[in-house]
C-alpha cells in the first residue's frame, strides 16, 4: 500500500516549501508540488494539478492538501476530468497544509493507508492548541476539539509512566507508530497531557531519550491501550 | 435574432468585450474585499477563449459553452475559472445538440448552468457570492418562460434579476470565498463575483 501527496498551493514557493519540509521526514515518499498559476503567478493550475495527480498515478492511494479556496475548487475541477479508475484513488485532505502535509508524509513513510495518511493529516489540525502548556499541565482532555472523554462515563481509567529507552527519543517515525498504536484503541489516550492520536502534537513535546513518558487513558479499552502503549515505549520503537 | 450558433459566438464576444471593459472596476471590486485578481484573471480567461474561437468550427451553442469551459478552467488560475468554467460546462450539456435555444432549454441551460456552481462552490443564496446574481436570475427566467415569453425576452429577465441581485450583495456580509474572512468590513461592497455574471447575462440580451 503506497500513497502518495500532492500539494496544492496559490504560491509555487510555498507548494515546493511545504514539499521541502515534509520530504525532510519522509524520504520515501512520493511528494509532488503543484504550486502557482502556469505564468508563475499567484493561483492555482487546473494543469499542474492534473500533471500531479497523473504523475502520482502509480500509487495505491493519493492524498491531496490545498491551502486557499480556489485551490480545492481547482482541485475537485481537475478530479471531475480523471478517468473513474484513479478518481477513485484521489483524497482531498481539508486539514492545514503545512502541518497537514508534514503529518500526512510521515503517516505515509510509516506504511500507513489512505485511511491513517488522512487521519493524520486530520489530527494536524488541533495539534497546535492540544500541545499548549496550560493544557499539558492539567492534562485535561478540552484542549483537543476532537477528543472525547468516553471513558468519564463509564469509569474505566488507566495509566502507566514508562522511560523512553531508544536513541533518538519520540522523533517522527516513533512518534507515528505511537500514533497508529493509540488509533487501534477504543479509547481517549493522552500521552504527557496531549492528545495521542495527534502525531504533531507528540511531536511538539520533543521528548529525548530518557524522558518520563505518562501515558493515561479512559475508555473501555483503557487498560488495552495503557499496556500496548507502555510496551512499544519499553521496546525502544525496534531501534 | 433566434439564440442559436451564431447568437452564442456573439454572446462569448461580447463577453469578452465587456470583461475587458470593467477589467479595472472588477479588480477594485475584488480588491477591497477579496485578492483583487478577479478582473484580471477572468480577462484573461476571455482573452483564451476569443483565441480559440477562431481556430474552432462550432456548430451548436453547447459546442460554443463547452470550448468557453475547457478555456476558463485551464486559464483563469483563480476561483473564477472553476465557478464560470463548471458553469458553461454544465450549461452545454443541457443545451446538447440543440441548434437552437427555445425558451424551455433557456431555462434549462441557466439552471444547469447555476446548479453547477453551487455543486462546486457551496454557496448559497445570502452568501454574497456570484449565486446571488445566478439564482434570482434563473428564477426570473422560468417564471418569464412559464409565462410564455420569447427566447430574448426569457434572458433579458434573467439578466435584468442578475444585476439586481449582483447589487443586493453590497448590503452582505460574505460566508463564503476570501471576502469571508473580513467579516463585517465586507458589508457595503459588491461581490465582484456577482457583478461579472451580472456582466456576462448582459452580454447575452445584447448578442439576442
Amino acid at each position: 500500500m503506497s500513497v502518495g501527496i500532492l500539494v496544492v498551493s496559490h504560491s509555487a514557493a510555498v507548494a515546493q516549501g511545504t514539499v521541502d519540509i515534509a520530504r525532510q521526514m519522509a524520504g520515501d515518499v512520493q511528494l509532488v508540488a503543484a504550486g502557482g498559476t502556469d505564468e508563475g503567478g499567484i493561483g492555482t493550475s487546473f494543469e499542474a494539478i492534473t500533471a500531479g495527480i497523473e504523475q502520482l498515478a502509480g500509487a495505491d492511494g493519493i492524498v491531496v492538501l490545498c491551502d486557499l479556496g480556489s485551490a480545492y475548487l481547482t482541485t475537485d475541477t481537475a478530479l471531475d476530468f480523471l478517468d473513474d479508475d484513479l478518481r477513485a484513488r484521489v483524497h482531498v485532505s481539508d486539514a492545514p497544509i503545512v502541518e497537514g502535509t508534514v503529518s500526512a508524509a510521515v503517516a505515509a513513510q510509516t506504511g500507513g493507508d489512505v485511511d491513517a495518511v488522512l487521519a493524520a493529516a486530520a489530527s494536524a489540525a488541533g495539534a497546535g492548541t492540544d500541545a499548549g502548556p496550560d493544557d499539558a499541565a492539567t492534562g485535561l482532555p478540552g484542549g483537543a476539539p476532537h477528543v472525547t472523554d468516553a471513558g468519564a462515563a463509564d469509569g474505566t481509567h488507566a495509566s502507566a509512566t514508562v522511560e523512553l529507552v531508544n536513541a533518538s527519543g519520540l522523533h517522527a517515525r516513533p512518534a507515528a507508530e505511537f500514533v497508529k498504536t493509540a488509533a487501534k484503541h477504543d479509547a481517549s489516550v493522552r500521552v504527557n497531557g496531549v492528545d495521542a492520536k495527534s502525531l504533531l502534537a507528540i511531536m511538539a513535546l520533543a521528548l529525548p531519550k530518557g524522558s518520563s513518558v505518562t501515558i493515561e487513558a479512559s475508555g473501555p479499552d483503557a487498560r488495552a491501550a495503557v499496556d500496548a502503549l507502555a510496551d512499544l515505549v519499553r521496546s525502544g520503537f525496534g531501534e | 435574432m433566434s439564440l442559436d450558433t451564431a447568437w452564442a459566438i456573439d454572446w462569448v464576444r461580447r463577453t469578452a468585450a465587456t470583461i475587458d471593459e470593467h477589467r479595472a472596476e472588477l479588480i477594485t471590486l475584488d480588491r477591497e474585499i477579496g485578492d483583487g485578481d478577479h478582473g484580471e484573471n477572468l480577462d484573461r480567461g476571455f482573452r483564451a477563449v476569443l483565441v480559440a474561437l477562431d481556430d474552432a468550427d462550432l456548430e451548436t451553442p453547447g459546442a460554443v459553452f463547452k470550448l468557453v469551459a475547457t478555456k476558463l478552467i485551464s486559464t483563469v488560475g483563480g476561483a473564477a475559472g472553476p465557478l464560470f468554467g463548471t458553469a458553461y460546462l454544465k450549461a452545454a450539456q443541457a443545451a446538447g445538440d440543440a441548434t437552437e435555444l427555445d425558451a424551455d432549454t433557456l431555462v434549462a441551460v441557466l439552471t444547469a448552468a447555476r446548479d453547477g456552481v453551487v455543486s462546486r462552490g457551496k454557496a448559497e443564496v445570502g452568501d454574497k457570492t456570484m449565486i446571488d446574481a445566478w439564482t434570482p436570475a434563473v428564477d426570473a427566467a422560468a417564471a418569464a418562460a412559464a409565462a410564455g415569453e420569447t427566447p430574448e425576452r426569457v434572458l433579458a429577465a434573467a439578466a435584468d434579476a442578475a444585476a439586481t441581485g449582483a447589487e443586493s450583495t453590497d448590503a452582505l456580509v460574505a460566508r463564503k470565498g476570501r471576502a469571508s474572512y473580513l467579516g463585517d468590513r465586507a458589508v457595503g461592497h459588491r461581490d465582484p463575483g456577482a457583478q461579472s455574471s451580472a456582466y456576462v447575462l448582459r452580454a447575452a440580451v445584447d448578442a439576442a
